[in-house]
């Protein structure tokens, strides 16, 4: 097996993992960890994607590498509109996740069939 | 007529810019932002109030150039062609999209004046200030999508357009909004992570990421290689969140119905189409070989379910603003019948039938706009809006009440609306094709849409008594710019086909050309 496609492999497992959580956990914060997991899943698979290009003679390609950057900086933003949105809601509301508790507020979840 | 030779001489002047002209959409939302930053929200409403006119002009310019010349206009940014530099391209789709964008930002800009104002006097708030910059970063994120033809950009694009979108739906800060914004925001990652990994794994395959190369380089390969056909599923699906197309809808109907009604008109009616106008992209400019395969009969049947599932539920909200949100999850699944269509066996129908798709978007743009704004209005004036206390308010707000009839008639799609025009095109293809069954779906959520209309009008046109006290009555300038604008989409089906051959200017080639 080649290094790349053992990064790949992991750069799929980490996308894989991340999706999970994301899906399936209902926390607002376990949600936007999930979602910095897929990130870097994906930022692993642009790694791989420099390192073969590499094959032409070059230490790497360097656009993949750019992309990564400008990624982590916008996976960066996201994250903290994200975090900043859940402590808003934990100082109005009291609650981290996104579906309120059972009890009380009937009319809060107008998008789900009840 | 003084002012309209100035604005005649003008519009020829920004004409003779070419390409140039290209920058005028993006530049002016971000001088805008950059200006309301140390301005703040007291001189915000100005600045934008000074730029989306500006915005609306080069708009008609771009519109006018693209239309005239017939082919598109281009602007390579700091002289690097493609694959180094970044490319700046309008065709005729693009030009429609930005016009659209210009014309409704103008209308939401003038209607939220008096909403987002920091009286004279008064130190500063925060709501003024933060809608006034997220409005400038939507505005600058939808046209730097539609002018954008570098995948990665255009995801830059999106992340601009989806950070400016989201506190836009949590203003006030209620728990609800608050959870619902966030609800939006995580599907919106989910998507956009998607939509990135498409384009890494494009990027490994083909070593490029415009959009003119990335069709080049696949234009050889027959069967698509299958990083591509991989890639391509993963950006549709993340799209498709953001879009908010059944069954990834979810987070629509809260966001939209909870923002402040200046936001919910723009976060419906421009926010929702940059996604789909990139699924477009995807699917008719990079690999126009999907058109053809059993993925955009998927993509239809989807769009077939939110019609009939959008329409059923808006039949049952009680809230006036859930039902003008549900109906958008309608609208959005009329959008998606085009790529099944596209590719009827006659071929020559693809032009026709993306013609139609964008009346549709443009039709419901307008109309969409008006009704949410004359649903804010209402539910100012009122002080509710649920619909079954709605009794009386067509005799205390006789021209709000008809704007929103009127922008409802226009989705609907009776005679001169563009949306009877969009539905008249799609259904030529129905016939042409044989595929009777996205007729059906389409005549279904005709009725739909005309069912809930008609409750909101019992209610709305009932109480002969006296009319309700009114906590405030709304400007009159506000319910007329409700009315134009509802106008504006009943009036689109009057426009002459020499103007509508400005959608498929710089694409009919490239999609008749690789359909068998």
């Amino acid at each position: 097996m080649s290094e790349a496609t053992l990064f790949g492999l992991c750069g799929a497992a980490l996308v894989g993992l991340g999706l999970y959580g994301l899906v399936c956990h209902p926390g607002a914060l376990r949600k936007i960890l999930a979602f910095n997991l897929i990130g870097s899943g994906v930022f692993l698979l642009f790694g791989v994607v420099a390192r073969r290009g590499a094959a032409s003679g070059f230490g790497g390609d360097p656009v993949p590498q750019a992309l990564v950057i400008t990624g982590l900086v916008v996976a960066f933003a996201a994250t903290a509109l994200a975090v900043t949105l859940v402590l808003r809601l934990a100082q109005t509301a009291g609650r981290t996740g996104l579906d309120p508790e059972p009890a009380g507020r009937p009319d809060a979840m107008p998008g789900r069939p009840s | 007529m003084p002012l309209a030779e100035t604005i005649g001489g003008l519009l020829d002047g920004l004409k003779g810019l070419g390409g140039t002209l290209l920058l005028f959409p993006v530049m002016l939302p971000l001088t805008g932002l950059l200006l309301a930053i140390p301005l703040g929200g007291r001189r915000a409403g100005r600045i934008v109030l000074a730029l989306l006119p500006l915005g609306l002009l080069a708009a008609v310019a771009i519109a006018a150039a693209v239309l005239e010349a017939g082919v598109p206009l281009r602007y390579d940014l700091g002289g690097w062609a493609p694959p180094l530099g970044v490319t700046l391209l309008a065709d005729g789709l693009s030009a429609t999209l930005l016009l659209t964008t210009a014309v409704v930002m103008l209308a939401v800009g003038l209607y939220a004046q008096p909403s987002f104002r920091v009286p004279d006097g008064s130190s500063e708030t925060r709501a003024p200030f933060a809608f006034w910059t997220l409005l400038l970063g939507v505005w600058g994120g939808l046209n730097l999508v539609f002018l954008g033809q570098d995948l990665f950009n255009l995801y830059v694009a999106l992340e601009l357009l989806t950070f400016s979108a989201v506190p836009l739906v949590c203003l006030d800060g209620r728990a609800d909004t608050l959870a619902a914004a966030l609800r939006y925001l995580l599907f919106a990652l989910l998507g956009s992570i998607l939509y990135v990994l498409g384009i890494a794994l494009l990027y490994g395959e083909l070593g490029t990421l415009d959009i003119a190369l990335l069709r080049e380089r696949l234009g050889a390969a027959d069967p698509l290689p299958p990083a591509a056909v991989a890639a391509a599923a993963l950006m549709t699906v993340g799209l498709l969140a953001k879009t908010a197309l059944f069954p990834l809808h979810l987070w629509l109907p809260p966001a939209h119905a909870g923002a402040p009604p200046a936001a919910s008109a723009v976060l419906s009616a421009l926010v929702v189409k940059a996604s789909f106008f990139l699924i477009v992209r995807i699917w008719f400019d990079l690999m126009p070989v999907l058109l053809t395969t059993s993925a955009a009969q998927v993509l239809g049947a989807l769009g077939a379910m939110a019609i009939l599932y959008g329409g059923a539920l808006a039949l049952g909200q009680a809230r006036l603003k859930l039902l003008v949100a549900y109906s958008t999850l309608a609208q959005l699944g009329y959008l998606f019948l085009i790529f099944p269509l596209a590719a009827s066996p006659e071929g020559g129908a693809a032009g026709e039938v993306l013609t139609g798709g964008t009346l549709q978007l443009v039709a419901h743009a307008c109309a969409k706009a008006a009704m949410f704004m004359a649903a804010g209005l209402i539910a100012a004036s009122l002080g509710q809006d649920r619909i079954r206390e709605l009794a009386g308010v067509g005799r205390a707000l006789p021209i709000t009440v008809l704007a929103f009839g009127i922008g409802g008639l226009a989705l609907v799609g009776i005679e001169p609306s563009g949306a009877y025009l969009a539905k008249t095109l799609l259904d030529g293809a129905v016939q042409a094709g044989g595929q009777w069954w996205w007729g059906l779906a389409m005549q279904i959520g005709g009725l739909l849409t005309a069912a809930y209309l008609i409750r909101v009008f019992f209610h709305a046109l009932s109480g002969f008594g006296r009319p309700p006290v009114l906590r405030s009555r709304p400007a009159r300038y506000q319910e007329l710019l409700v009315l134009g604008l509802a106008l504006c989409s009943l009036a689109l089906g009057l426009v002459p086909p020499s103007y509508l051959a400005l959608v498929t200017v710089g694409r009919l080639a490239a999609v008749g050309g690789s359909l068998p």
